[in-house]
């Protein structure tokens, strides 16, 4: 797209979410507050995306990811806070939310003993339609399974479930598609499969809010809210939110990872140290710190082969400085 | 000297290979990481070193014991956890520990030893009267391991025991993985996190019922000339 | 909708349990309870003390041995050692005729016979009594004709409609009752619950259907199969076993199809309140089988019970399909004999479709 400015007009600004476009808000939740007996599955949610936008909310299990979109769904009841999804009261106006909503539970929730294209043509059913009407918007996903399509969902790989169970929520043309956990307990090769086809499916309109596990996924989304204990820690874009790590970062290694986790766990000038892969995070407590007083440091204890390098922090990185403050 | 000895171990559910030909071994006290795309065969043979199902042929000898004639060996002298197999919500820390001590057949006195000293290296003595459902996850998962190596097992056999758990936990939990492998307790690991394979100190990458790569996690890198677990792991499922 | 009962139907033709439940339990329970529980009893050892051997008691002895229900033992105890043969087990049955047997009649009026029963088997000493006390009853009858005296035993209602004392047309009643509530109230709690359990209810309840037509369309193929069944067990007992219909066939198809409605309205309430396949079995199991069996006078006579049970039958719906069921196909009987028991199951059945509609959930909790 391109804009161009002549003489006096008015900036144009991108569509941005702000409280004068209503009109380009999806999903708008304030103040969304559940608990379970003395459990307190999420407290004081606020936030917005905008139509057309990849939204991902990152957590690990029990950070209330299932809960807030069984709100969303219409399927629980907040105790506090509302929730609209394309204008709809998710308590008020459920029945017509219902129709416009396409929604993956987190476990692949398939017939297992009706065949690929059974399960199909029976959840386009419910939402009056057919698998034919609507074949293009599923054509992408589905006709990488349909070669399968006279086998039990049951005897599915995990791969090829996940596709099946995000055919069967987009058959009836969804506005908002709501995504829990698509990802978990599947490979790494049929997860990248399943963003690429998500990537796509954005590109079509449709507004896509999608939960996940995995930090790695964060970039794969417009925007991402990171969610621990039932609150967000933060909500922006995945680059913003890295950007907004504000401490220096290094990684470190050498020939005992063991050994060396433990000695920067000692060294006084960390803050904390984590093994990533096959290094070692180090946040130091003052920016200035220089990779040589690392290195040195190290081998004076005696280890071999140090490299010593400042990287760019990952989303993993700042949820688990985020997770360390709220502590 | 090895404590997982399989030679050509061979699977079949009728026609279906599940486990073609599988050699490998794993020595006291190693990491080893088994890892695969879903439906490559993992969980068959996990299945088969653990004792719970006989190989269709080939040699599989664990813990010095062979899987066709001693598996009620075997699965005395193994730990097993995974992410679906959890302990009982509705028993207390401490009951669930004397529970499983005593399904591996120890007294009371070694329960008692093994329990404080495992929740001391947890740091969870406070909780020892909590209700297990009560708990956090993350906390479940590392009382769940605990309680898998509670009758100090030759070899522990971890299926993607960090499904789900926060950035931090998962870290924690692999700290305790290592201290238990120093202990000279055989690790045996499934992930779907790739990060977590290079912390292995060998892992093997199984696609259509085969091995397809077997070596240090550095070895496997420069062999693929990638950076990461993950970039090897996608040549070798993509191909 | 239409493409909901497909796919149940598709789920239960798929499953063999299911299919076990639906097709080979109705055959099995028809033919165990016809044949092999048969209560009927054929030549139960009896042993006969005769003090007087008279022509009366021969004359009945005789009559009572050509009934193919007894024979003679051939353990003639002293009066002092009857207990020692009832435990051994050797003779069911202890038949005393009073001495001067004959005379005694034929002067007072009035002749005295015992009639000692091995009551560690209840079912089968009431039937041995009932048949002795039959069988001296007609002999008193053709002796006395033509005398007007009163009558000192009176013979069972039951022989009235069963005067062959058939255990087989007891039981078919109680057999349709048992199926078709087992069918449809515990296989639609139990699918009903599959779909919580698979977390395909999620989705359920996020399309447009309206909860209605999610009832509507698990259940409906049950009432079809549930009725295929009724079915299936009255053809069954006719052909098989001998069972005449004496009343009307299209009353009691309806009356069965108003108990399939109460069952499923039942079965869907149960699964309303149970979170997994599991309960709704346990439930079903025990809500719902056992007091069918063992409250609704289909194994133990409902007059037989301590006060309160008989109170809670009163509250089981077989017991009420049981007497309609037996109303219209043993004794032949009409609507106006009935209506009473019809209107308790129309009611219990509205009682539990309010009921789980008001139940069933719109949401997850």
């Amino acid at each position: 797209m391109c804009f161009y400015f002549i003489g006096n007009t008015p900036p144009v600004s991108l569509p941005l979410v702000t409280e004068n476009m209503p009109s380009n808000i999806s999903i708008q939740v304030s103040g969304l507050a559940r608990h379970f007996g003395n459990k307190t599955a999420l407290n004081d949610v606020s936030f917005d995306v905008a139509k057309g936008e990849l939204f991902g909310f990152i957590g690990p299990d029990g950070a209330g990811k299932t809960t807030l979109f069984r709100i969303l769904t219409s399927l629980l009841l907040p105790d506090a806070g509302s929730a609209t999804v394309e204008g709809l009261d998710v308590v008020k106006d459920y029945k017509k939310l219902r129709e416009i909503l396409g929604y993956m539970p987190g476990r692949f929730s398939l017939y297992q003993d009706l065949s690929v294209e059974e399960n199909l043509r029976f959840f386009a059913g419910i939402f009056r339609t057919t698998p034919e009407a609507n074949y293009d918007l599923v054509k992408d996903i589905y006709s990488q399974i349909e070669p399968f399509r006279k086998r039990k969902a049951g005897k599915l790989s995990g791969g090829m479930k996940q596709k099946l169970a995000l055919s069967c929520a987009l058959i009836h043309k969804p506005e908002v598609l709501v995504l829990d956990e698509p990802t978990t307990g599947v490979d790494a090769v049929s997860r990248i499969e399943f963003w690429e086809m998500l990537a796509r499916l954005r590109s079509s309109g449709i507004t896509i809010v999608v939960s996940t596990p995995y930090m790695d996924e964060a970039s794969r989304c417009d925007r991402v809210a990171l969610i621990q204990n039932g609150g967000i820690m933060s909500i922006d874009t995945p680059a913003a939110i890295r950007k907004n790590f504000g401490r220096a970062l290094w990684a470190v290694k050498a020939d005992d990872a063991y050994r060396l986790l433990a000695d920067l766990r000692r060294f006084k000038a960390g803050r904390s140290a984590f093994p990533f892969g096959e290094y070692i995070h180090l946040v130091p407590d003052d920016e200035r710190l220089k990779p040589a007083e690392i290195e040195s440091y190290l081998q004076a204890l005696g280890h071999s082969h140090i490299s010593v390098r400042q990287i760019e922090p990952s989303i993993e990185d700042c949820f688990m400085e985020m997770m360390k403050d709220s502590e | 000297m090895p404590i997982i000895e399989v030679e050509n171990l061979v699977k079949k559910f009728g026609h279906f290979v599940a486990n073609d030909h599988l050699t490998f071994s794993v020595d006291e006290g190693e990491i080893y990481g088994f890892l695969g795309a879903n439906g490559a065969g993992k969980t068959t043979a996990m299945k088969i070193l653990c004792g719970l199902s006989s190989p269709t042929s080939g040699k599989v000898k664990v813990a010095g014991y062979d899987v066709y004639r001693q598996s009620e060996m075997i699965k005395k002298r193994i730990g097993y956890m995974s992410q679906r197999f959890s302990l009982f919500d509705d028993l207390s820390v401490w009951e669930n520990f004397q529970f499983f001590g005593g399904i591996y057949g120890l007294t009371a006195a070694q329960i008692r030893q093994r329990t404080t000293e495992l929740l001391g290296r947890l740091g969870l003595e406070g909780e020892k009267k909590q209700l297990l459902g009560s708990l956090p996850l993350g906390w479940k998962q590392k009382l769940a391991f605990s309680v898998a190596i509670i009758h100090k097992p030759s070899i522990v056999f971890l299926d993607e025991p960090t499904g789900g758990v926060d950035p931090i936990t998962r870290r924690q939990f692999w700290e305790i993985i290592y201290e238990t492998a120093s202990q000279g307790i055989t690790v045996f690991v499934t992930t779907h996190y790739m990060d977590e394979a290079e912390y292995c100190q060998r892992v093997s990458i199984m696609a259509d019922g085969r091995i397809v790569a077997l070596d240090t996690p550095s070895n496997l890198k420069a062999q693929y000339q990638v950076n990461n677990i993950e970039e090897v792991f996608l040549r070798i499922a993509r191909n | 909708m239409k493409g909901f009962i497909i796919k149940e139907f598709y789920h239960i033709f798929r499953d063999v349990r299911s299919m076990l439940v639906l097709f080979g339990m109705p055959v099995i329970q028809v033919l165990l309870f016809g044949f092999a529980l048969s209560t009927e009893v054929k030549n139960a050892p009896v042993a006969i003390i005769d003090h007087s051997n008279d022509q009366v008691t021969r004359a009945i002895t005789t009559k009572l041995l050509s009934s193919g229900f007894f024979i003679l033992s051939d353990q003639v105890p002293g009066e002092a050692h009857m207990e020692e043969v009832f435990r051994h087990g050797r003779v069911k049955e202890i038949i005393v005729f009073e001495s001067d047997f004959a005379k005694k009649l034929e002067k007072d009026k009035q002749a005295g016979i015992q009639v000692i029963a091995d009551a560690s088997d209840p079912n089968t000493a009431n039937l041995l009594v009932n048949y002795t006390s039959g069988i001296i009853y007609d002999y008193q009858q053709e002796y006395l004709k033509g005398f007007t005296i009163p009558v000192t035993v009176s013979a069972q209602s039951q022989m009235m409609y069963n005067p062959d004392l058939k255990s087989v047309f007891m039981f078919v009643p109680g057999v349709i009752t048992i199926l078709l509530m087992l069918i449809t109230a515990m296989m639609t709690s139990i699918s009903i619950a599959r779909e919580k359990e698979m977390g395909t209810m999620e989705i359920l309840l996020v399309s447009p259907m309206r909860p209605i037509q999610v009832i509507a369309g698990k259940v409906l193929p049950y009432v079809v199969l549930a009725f295929a069944n009724a079915l299936t067990i009255l053809l069954l007992s006719y052909f098989v076993l001998g069972m005449p219909v004496k009343g009307s066939l299209v009353l009691l198809l309806a009356e069965s199809m108003l108990f399939i409605i109460m069952a499923l309205s039942l079965g869907i309430f149960i699964s309303t309140v149970s979170k997994s396949q599991q309960m709704a079995m346990m439930l079903s199991m025990f809500a719902l089988m056992l007091p069918t069996i063992l409250l609704s006078g289909f194994i133990f006579p409902i007059e037989n019970m301590p006060v309160p049970l008989q109170v809670i039958s009163n509250v089981m719906p077989p017991r009420w399909f049981i007497i309609i069921v037996k109303s219209i196909m043993i004794k032949g009987l009409g609507f106006q004999y009935i209506w009473k028991e019809t209107l308790i199951i129309a009611g219990m059945a509205l009682f539990f479709i309010a009921l789980s509609i008001k139940k069933f959930k719109i949401r997850l909790e």
